[in-house]
């Protein structure tokens, strides 16, 4: 059940660097205000868009309903899990 | 310098120039093109301002011009256009070289042209009687033809020929006419000389030249014998209502043989003639074509001068003139920088004097936009232009918007052809702009490349996240379900389904975006996926709005409005998230709180099934019971009737501080406009300004005072609409945020129907035959997936994003009632010429 620390970390610390590390590196000039607010909506927006997806699947309520050739094809190239 | 945030500061200011200076100093501002003129004759009318003359004679030059052009392009010459290169204004006088230029060159031109209409007719008469000579002596020959004349002689007899008493003479005329008229013509000839007539007639087979429309005409010689001379008048009439040329032609083959010499003779010599005449015309356009476009833009910045000019006012001593313009307060120094160069430039010795000036009148709105902000600052403008210092939208549109558009558009596919299509116009600016493509659909497209560019690169991230391309999906990290079921279960069952609390799933969700499996399930994705995007939908919506309403603190910080923060901004903000950013909240709990539990499959443990999906609320009933007090019955026995203890509770306090929060919008502003105005009724003077209400931003003066006096009832009546506004705009716009789930799942089904339908079949298809089909199909299925779904798919998620950032983000700040800064610029003035021309 739940979350994994790797990926939360690893696109977490990604967007917090381009939201939050680089708005400091934007490069004066009249412009800088303006590069500053999009580095920052860009991480922020798609850093919540990535959230949504991850804690969507995070605690699956259903599972994937598969036909049965899918689901031969799943097991020949995805392998069987580790339990059986 | 100014940033994109709020518009400029601006400043009235009066400028005084000395007459000898103004057009210098005029001219040296429009090339800056930081100041716009108010119109302080608006009473005079157009044509007894000062300058009206100047005006004239520029019109006069610019008519002058476009003949020139016109006569360049019908020759096709070439028109030298050095980019990067634009002549300054001339000096007055130097109008006058020009008017002599222009004047000598069209006279020049039409004495050219007049000569050369004469000659061509000349040569169309003497071509047309070449032909008929050549053509009637076909006729001749056969008449001549012994055989023929007596056939001829033996059916009239010598009674026929002798029956009037005289001696039978057949008289003949020759002439040519357009060819479509030949069979108008014959039957006209035949009804009315009863058939007495005999006509012969032959193509011409080169066309000839029209000297007056210079068009190629198909024409046809034609010879018409008849007896006596009543006919002869009655025909040459028929011929003149026909437009026929008629030409003499001598009887006797030697007359027609020397004629025809003489004609070739002359041919001859007037083509060398008119050789000539076309070399120097072309000499002539060759020259001018080399400056036309130099001329043109010089005369324009004439003509923009002196029609500033006659927007100023002459002083009394008429020594000075007066004018009023608004600037830029950051562009002062450049300005008087210009105004100092143009005072150098015309050899004045008094310099023009820039004085500022206090208004009560609203100022233009000026954004310093570049090429990349442009088009952004564009979608804000085509809603309305900011008010005068107002928090600008578009520095955030550039990344909400294409934010927006992507969630719609969520494809890798689709979003790389539309990353490509706007990465190659950015890349190829400089020669396509240069290009001046004329096309209205192209210039859109073109104007927007920047953010066609972002908009494709955010739907490629997406589409990545939706696991999305051209509706199949990619396996980067290695799917989080595995398939369990043994072998005779598969065999048995169509459609299995993987458990969620087995080894079926692998206990930790897919890293980035949506697992590739769902992309497989056909039975259920929709369920999921449609569960996931409305969830992301609202959670998007509601993050935009208070965003939105954030924006709104920032106005009302800026322009000093108290009070408006307190009973405007405090309550809207408490209001939208008591209600709908809890409701996020209990979305995001839902996710993290309910779930299946490993090795738990069937478990009937009481912790277990709590926390199973079995008993996992309906966020959507849930806030609807909230809004209502109701308390659900949980139909679910072995579940908690609340998602967390103490829910009901403090939904409850929740929805009740809502619900405060409407009169405080609605009676907060007009309560303390009465309280400031009772206080300073009871003082017994009028303050300055009413600071608390509409306060003043920065050093600017006062606005106009009508606001003090505004009735009460009408700030009762404004405020109410406002409320009702926000608090059914919160609802309504919070489920209009839901359109980015509809638009998404419309664009995926679309895909994943075109994929099917036509590709699939392509790609089942075997053999050699298989191939040819394939490459069919694909054809259709490529067509079909950048017509419908990059492009018409594309505008419609264009339209919506547009729809969500004007109403539903806007409405909670801005206002845009502004009025735009429109310089004096010759850029802008030349541009727009340019275009009109074309």
């Amino acid at each position: 059940m739940g979350a994994s620390f790797l990926p939360i970390t690893v696109f977490t610390v990604l967007w917090g660097v381009v939201g939050i590390v680089c708005p400091f590196f934007a490069p004066k000039g009249p412009n800088r205000g303006i590069i500053q607010v999009v580095l920052m909506l860009t991480a922020a927006t798609c850093w919540l868009f990535w959230l949504c997806a991850y804690m969507a699947q995070m605690n699956p309520l259903i599972g994937p309903r598969l036909s049965n050739d899918t689901l031969i094809w799943i097991a020949r190239t995805w392998g069987q899990p580790y339990t059986v | 310098m100014g940033s994109l945030f709020r518009s400029e500061e601006m400043t009235l200011c009066q400028l005084f120039l000395q007459s000898e200076a103004a057009y210098a100093c005029v001219s040296e501002l429009g090339e800056l093109g930081l100041v716009q003129f108010r119109d302080l004759n608006p009473d005079v009318n157009a044509f007894q301002r000062k300058f009206v003359n100047e005006v004239r004679r520029c019109d006069e030059m610019e008519r002058k011009l476009r003949y020139l052009e016109k006569e360049i392009r019908k020759d096709g010459i070439p028109m030298l256009e050095i980019p990067g290169e634009c002549p300054e204004a001339p000096q007055p006088r130097e109008m006058i070289d020009l008017e002599a230029t222009f004047e000598k060159l069209e006279n020049e031109l039409r004495e050219v042209n007049q000569n050369a209409e004469a000659l061509k007719r000349n040569y169309l008469e003497l071509t047309e009687l070449k032909h008929i000579l050549r053509k009637t002596q076909v006729f001749f020959d056969e008449m001549a033809d012994p055989s023929r004349e007596e056939e001829q002689v033996t059916l009239l007899g010598e009674e026929g020929l002798m029956a009037g008493g005289q001696a039978l003479k057949l008289g003949f005329v020759a002439g040519v006419i357009l060819r479509e008229r030949i069979p108008a013509f014959e039957r006209m000839l035949w009804r009315a000389c009863r058939g007495n007539v005999f006509l012969r007639q032959a193509e011409i087979d080169t066309p000839l030249e029209d000297p007056s429309s210079s068009d190629q005409v198909y024409k046809s010689v034609f010879i018409i014998f008849f007896q006596g001379d009543q006919l002869k008048t009655r025909v040459k009439k028929i011929c003149e209502g026909f437009r026929a040329t008629l030409y003499p032609c001598p009887e006797a083959p030697a007359d027609r043989r020397e004629m025809a010499m003489g004609v070739m003779t002359r041919i001859e010599d007037l083509n060398t003639v008119l050789g000539q005449t076309q070399d120097h015309r072309h000499r002539v356009l060759v020259a001018a074509a080399k400056n036309i476009k130099n001329w043109f833009v010089k005369v324009r910045k004439i003509k923009a001068i002196y029609h500033t000019l006659n927007l100023f006012n002459l002083d009394v001593t008429q020594k000075c003139l007066i004018a009023e313009c608004w600037v830029p307060a950051l562009d002062m120094e450049t300005i008087q920088l210009a105004l100092r160069r143009g005072t150098e430039r015309s050899g004045s010795s008094v310099p023009p004097i820039l004085n500022r000036m206090e208004t009560l009148e609203d100022p233009p709105t000026y954004n310093r936009n570049n090429k990349f902000t442009i088009a952004f600052q564009n979608l804000i403008y085509a809603y309305g232009v900011a008010t005068y210092r107002e928090v600008n939208p578009a520095p955030y549109t550039i990344i909400t918007f294409p934010f927006l558009f992507a969630v719609m558009f969520g494809d890798l596919g689709h979003g790389a052809l539309m990353a490509a299509f706007g990465f190659w116009m950015c890349y190829k600016e400089k020669p396509l702009q240069a290009k001046k493509i004329d096309s209205e659909i192209w210039n859109i497209f073109f104007g927007g490349r920047y953010i066609i560019l972002l908009m494709g690169l955010f739907s490629m991230y997406t589409g990545l996240i939706y696991n999305d391309i051209f509706s199949k999906s990619l396996n980067i990290f290695g799917s989080s379900w595995r398939n369990n079921y043994n072998i005779s279960t598969l065999e048995e069952n169509k459609l299995l389904q993987l458990n969620p609390d087995s080894w079926d799933y692998l206990q930790s969700p897919y890293p980035f975006g949506i697992d590739p499996v769902w992309q497989l399930a056909e039975a259920n994705k929709i369920i999921f996926m449609n569960a996931y995007k409305m969830k992301i939908s609202i959670i998007i919506g509601v993050f935009h709005m208070l965003f939105g309403v954030c924006m709104s603190l920032w106005n009302h910080l800026y322009f000093k409005r108290r009070i408006s923060i307190y009973v405007e901004f405090v309550p809207q903000i408490i209001f939208l998230t008591v209600l709908f950013f809890y409701m996020v909240l209990l979305m995001f709990m839902k996710w993290t709180f309910y779930g299946a539990t490993i090795d738990h499959f069937g478990s009937q443990e009481e912790d277990i099934v709590k926390s199973s999906g079995f008993c996992a609320p309906s966020i959507l009933i849930t806030f609807i019971n909230m809004m209502l007090f109701k308390t659900d019955e949980n139909p679910r026995t072995q579940c908690d009737p609340t998602m967390y203890p103490g829910q009901i509770g403090l939904q409850k306090f929740f929805v009740l501080v809502a619900l405060v929060c409407v009169p405080v919008m609605l009676f907060g502003k007009p309560y303390f406009i009465m309280q400031e105005r009772k206080k300073r009724a009871l003082q017994g003077q009028q303050p300055l300004a009413e600071n608390a209400e509409n306060g003043t931003a920065g050093g600017a003066p006062v606005p106009a005072s009508h606001h003090q006096e505004e009735d009460i009832s009408e700030v009762f009546i404004h405020q109410a609409i406002h409320t009702i506004e926000y608090v059914l705009g919160s609802i309504s716009h919070t489920a209009s945020y839901l359109r980015l789930w509809a638009l998404s799942l419309a664009h995926a089904q679309l895909a994943e129907v075109a994929w099917n339908m036509l590709l699939r079949k392509g790609l089942k298809s075997g053999g050699y035959e298989g191939g040819v089909f394939l490459y069919v199909v694909f054809a259709g299925w490529a067509a079909i997936s950048v017509s419908i779904l990059v492009l018409m798919e594309g505008l419609s998620a264009f339209l919506h994003t547009l729809r969500l950032h004007w109403v539903e983000f806007q409405s909670k700040f801005y206002a845009g009632e502004g009025y735009l800064f429109q310089p004096f610029s010759f850029e802008v003035i030349l541009d727009s010429a340019g275009q009109g021309e074309e």
